[in-house]
């Protein structure tokens, strides 16, 4: 297989309250010959918080992340469902604007920056997917999850909005999702059904409305240990920080104990592979039930 | 004449009598569907063939009366716009219709949409505008004027975004997608002069516009297309560009992304949290900052990366930046 190459947009968390996602990513990466570029000029895409203020300026601190990727010659993959959700937004809003593009660009210039759109703008989940092929991660499977009910959470802003996400998702349906799934089941897991896996954790209203998030994030993981669930897994951090750091809240708002490790992503495809819990900082996991 | 494909397909329907049921129960029809029907032929087909108590609202048959939305195995359906053979490829050959709220139906997929009215109420879905008793000439607004209300007058109030969002289901008090999307349509309107109290209104944390978790469920749900999500991301830009911002947490937390980008390029994540909750605000996510920095999570100020580059950064958020925040005290 011919080697891949991506230009890997990190976004915040990952470089601070989830450190654990950039180690697991490289670590997975590395043993399964992706290469993956640093984006370090990059700066925080705005998070759909500061698109709530400045329209203007979230699109011209987005564009600016992509030009990064364009001048390397790479496409852009994020590691954040978030991340992607306003990236990709400002990739498409540009691209099917010449005017805005202009106006952006007029921004950039100041800073000798271009904005062309060559760079497509891919979570690593569908890298995974659709460029590298589960089919070949099973190759490599060292340590099967067997006998692991695992509950794929899919987060929100990988799926939805799906006229956007699927242009770069592999077609992924927001209402029946399957890449995380199907994931699970390449490195040997039960992949388990529950209602909640496409469902929103909350994570967006934390700091103005705790209550909605704990019970957002109350229904969905309840959902999932109902069903058995083992262990959760997300490819998102944001959801990864509500649905791991604030368990003690979500058991108050709940009514009960909710109590399950949750796995990043690349945490989940490093285990199957045989790295060792440093290598994929689980010991930076909050709850860490039979994870080390 | 070409003969038609048809599949047979498992249909339960939601039944339920407000009146005479605690309970709801599901009827099962083994139908043969064939690929030009709609979920509104096989509902009309459930009543007309197997069952003429099965209740449920129609009217237009065209898209654009909006009273015959129901979920179709979870997922917003306009019952005269979304073919069955569609919903088949993606849910499989049993296919579940319920009511838009199951805990809001009356009889089968009538709901009481009581709290979907009242809160479309609420929000002046209105023109307020002074208009001339005897008017000389036209009152005019240009197309780019037009291209502003972005489609937004163009909703059916089916409800299917109102009930499909998760942030009404657990917060009974938020206005929900259906009256932003409203408030934001005459918001947009040159003639209207009731946008500021529009917005006044809308600010309150634990109602209005700072309640919508952002999950893109309303988006995905309307069957005209018309992203409330984008709308309602407007309203909050026009809350900033009126001047309106109330000095709240999730006002300062909007402003704060800003301020730390200007600062680090990248977040800094926990004097976000400082900046968004205020010096008093922030002790009570103490006991998780401890549990975060036990596990290597929390960088300390002295440790905190910046983006390569910081300079530019700084420069284009100094002369991209297109509103201030003048947020009043409460």
């Amino acid at each position: 297989m011919e080697n891949l190459k991506y230009a890997l947009y990190t976004g915040c968390t990952a470089r601070e309250s989830t450190p654990e996602l950039l180690k697991s990513t490289m670590a997975i990466a590395d043993k399964l010959g992706i290469e993956l570029v640093l984006l370090d000029e990059a700066s925080c895409c705005g998070a759909s918080h500061l698109q709530d203020f400045d329209d203007m300026l979230s699109l011209v601190l987005n564009a600016r992340n992509i030009c990064y990727a364009e001048k390397l010659g790479l496409d852009m993959v994020t590691i954040c469902n978030t991340c992607q959700l306003n990236t990709s937004l400002t990739k498409d809003r540009l691209d099917n604007d010449p005017i805005l593009k202009a106006k952006v660009n007029e921004k950039l210039a100041e800073v000798n920056l271009e904005y062309k759109g060559t760079a497509t703008v891919k979570h690593f989940l569908y890298a995974l997917q659709d460029d590298y092929g589960y089919e070949n991660i099973k190759k490599l499977v060292t340590k099967p999850m067997t006998d692991t009910n695992i509950a794929s959470f899919y987060g929100c802003h990988n799926i939805r909005p799906s006229h956007l996400q699927n242009k770069t998702n592999g077609g992924e349906n927001s209402y029946t999702p399957t890449s995380l799934d199907n994931l699970v089941l390449a490195l040997g897991g039960n992949a388990v059904e529950y209602e909640s896996k496409n469902k929103c954790c909350g994570f967006h209203v934390e700091l103005q409305n705790p209550e909605t998030a704990n019970k957002l994030s109350a229904t969905a993981m309840t959902d999932a240990i109902d069903n058995d669930a083992d262990v959760m897994v997300t490819p998102c951090p944001l959801c990864h920080l509500r649905m791991d750091v604030q368990q003690h809240g979500i058991s108050k708002e709940a009514g009960r104990e909710v109590d399950i490790p949750v796995l990043h992503l690349p945490q989940m495809v490093g285990i199957a592979l045989g790295l060792s819990p440093e290598a994929l900082g689980l010991n930076h996991n909050i709850n860490q039930k039979g994870l080390i | 004449m070409m003969s038609k494909i048809t599949k047979k397909l498992t249909i339960k329907a939601f039944r339920f009598n407000k009146d005479t049921d605690y309970l709801p129960h599901y009827d099962t029809f083994e139908m043969d569907v064939s690929e030009d029907e709609l979920v509104l032929d096989v509902m009309n087909r459930i009543k007309w063939e197997h069952d003429g108590s099965f209740s449920y609202r129609r009217s237009c048959r065209h898209g654009i009366c909006g009273s015959c939305a129901v979920k179709v195995n979870g997922k917003a359906t306009l019952a005269c716009k979304d073919r069955i053979f569609d919903l088949v490829d993606t849910f499989g050959e049993e296919l579940i219709i319920d009511p838009q709220s199951k805990k809001r139906a009356y009889k089968d997929m009538v709901i009481d949409k009581a709290d979907f009215w009242n809160k479309y109420d609420s929000v002046q879905p209105y023109l307020v505008a002074d208009v001339e008793e005897n008017p000389v000439a036209e009152n005019k607004v240009s197309i780019e004027e037009a291209e502003e209300i972005d489609e937004a007058d163009y909703c059916i109030q089916c409800g299917a975004c109102y009930y499909s969002c998760p942030a009404v289901e657990v917060n009974p008090d938020y206005v929900g997608p259906a009256a932003l999307v409203k408030a934001y349509r005459f918001n947009a309107d040159v003639r209207d002069t009731a946008k500021i109290s529009r917005l006044e209104n809308l600010q309150t944390l634990g109602s209005g516009i700072w309640d919508c978790v952002k999950c893109n469920e309303c988006a995905e749900a309307c069957p005209k297309e018309l992203n409330p999500i984008g709308k309602i991301t407007k309203l909050h830009q026009q809350t900033f560009a009126e001047g309106l911002a109330q000095n709240n947490v999730a006002v300062r937390h909007a402003v704060g992304f800003k301020w730390s980008i200007h600062k680090h390029g990248i977040l800094d994540e926990g004097e976000l949290v400082r900046y968004s909750e205020g010096n008093i605000g922030v002790m009570k996510h103490i006991p998780e900052a401890i549990a975060m920095y036990k596990r290597g999570k929390i960088v300390m100020p002295w440790n905190m990366p910046k983006s390569k580059n910081l300079d530019e950064i700084q420069k284009l958020v100094e002369i991209s930046s297109t509103v201030d925040f003048n947020g009043r005290k409460k």
